[in-house]
């Protein structure tokens, strides 16, 4: 099955703290631990592009607001 | 924009760009970003009035992108009294922790409360001081260790946590209180309903409006931001629990 929607990650906003990752129902998120961002920090990237179901919840979650959520337009 | 695909959720355009200096995973970031939905869903950024507290959240003028107002340490309920009476048609709100709220600013909070100011509290409760590094607030847990009580909080000694809003719903002309927490997708979902509908009924001045946010401090917790919302199920909502604690729809 196609993918519903993706997410873009502003890597400089996030912080590495692991939520949006425990909170993808799909598990589509995970965090690049062999990278970081200017400021030290590891950030999550989208590991898994096929099974985004656009459900928002990383987005709701995310403390530093680093996610957009696009979605399939039907 | 992939081709193809619409865009449906995106950061507030009421919350600044600046980078906000809150440790990883710290609700405080996601309660300005929940706030500041709330505002730009409304359409009140212009009439909008928030007063920042001392506290981690001190730099909130930084990230919110509406009109703010510094208060002196535990004073930002009066200072958002004056604020609101000088103008009635104005959404006035403050932004405090629990040190400001419940340790130094306790006598402000409860008379504002008790007159009815028709303004919204919104109180992160994290059960500790987080700027000066981790020492016991009034909110702590009986037996937490902190810095200033190593071997964990002794209620004989310094008597059991605060339960703010079990007090503020005691006054008549407090019109809503409601805990709520951001540990989840669907409790931060909640937490933005609370928030908005804070909102409305102090557009319908219906009096005082009081949102408490249980929240988590990993860095003063000492533990990661996914421990610490093990901590905050298994230890925080037993004692602090979530719920609408006053309704004026109920009245």
């Amino acid at each position: 099955m196609p993918a519903k929607g993706y997410v873009e990650i502003f890597v400089e906003g996030c912080k590495g703290c692991n939520l949006c990752v425990i909170n993808c129902p799909t598990d589509c998120l995970a965090l690049k631990t062999s990278e970081t961002n200017s400021y030290g920090l590891h950030y999550a990237y989208m590991r898994d592009e096929d099974n985004c179901i656009a459900c928002q919840n990383c987005a709701v979650i995310c403390p530093d607001a680093a996610i957009t959520v696009y979605k399939k337009a039907s | 924009m992939k081709e193809g695909y619409k865009l449906i959720y995106q950061k507030p355009k009421t919350l600044r760009k600046k980078r906000m200096h809150y440790c990883p995973g710290c609700f405080h970031a996601t309660t300005h970003k929940l706030t500041m939905e709330v505002v730009e869903e409304l359409g009140i950024q212009e009439k909008t009035i928030g007063v920042c507290p001392v506290g981690c959240s001190v730099f909130a003028y930084d990230y919110m992108d509406v009109d703010m107002q510094e208060a002196a340490h535990g004073r930002a309920a009066a200072v958002a009294t004056g604020i609101k009476r000088m103008h009635p048609d104005k959404i006035v709100f403050s932004y405090q922790g629990d040190g400001d709220l419940a340790a130094i600013g306790t006598a402000e909070t409860i008379h504002a409360c008790n007159r009815g100011e028709n303004f919204t509290f919104i109180f992160i409760n994290n059960g500790i001081y987080g700027m000066t590094g981790g020492q016991m607030a009034p909110t702590t847990l009986e037996g937490q260790k902190t810095t200033t009580s190593p071997y964990g909080r002794d209620p004989k000694k310094v008597g059991l946590p605060l339960k703010m809003c079990e007090i503020v719903s005691q006054f008549d002309a407090v019109a809503y209180v409601e805990r709520v927490s951001c540990n989840t997708p669907a409790n931060a979902r909640k937490a933005k309903r609370a928030i908005k509908k804070a909102f409305e009924y102090q557009i319908q001045g219906l009096g005082t409006t009081f949102i408490e946010v249980a929240s988590n401090c990993p860095s003063g917790w000492k533990c990661t931001p996914e421990e610490s919302l093990e901590w905050l199920k298994e230890k925080v909502f037993p004692y602090y629990p979530l719920g609408i604690f006053k309704n004026p729809e109920e009245k």
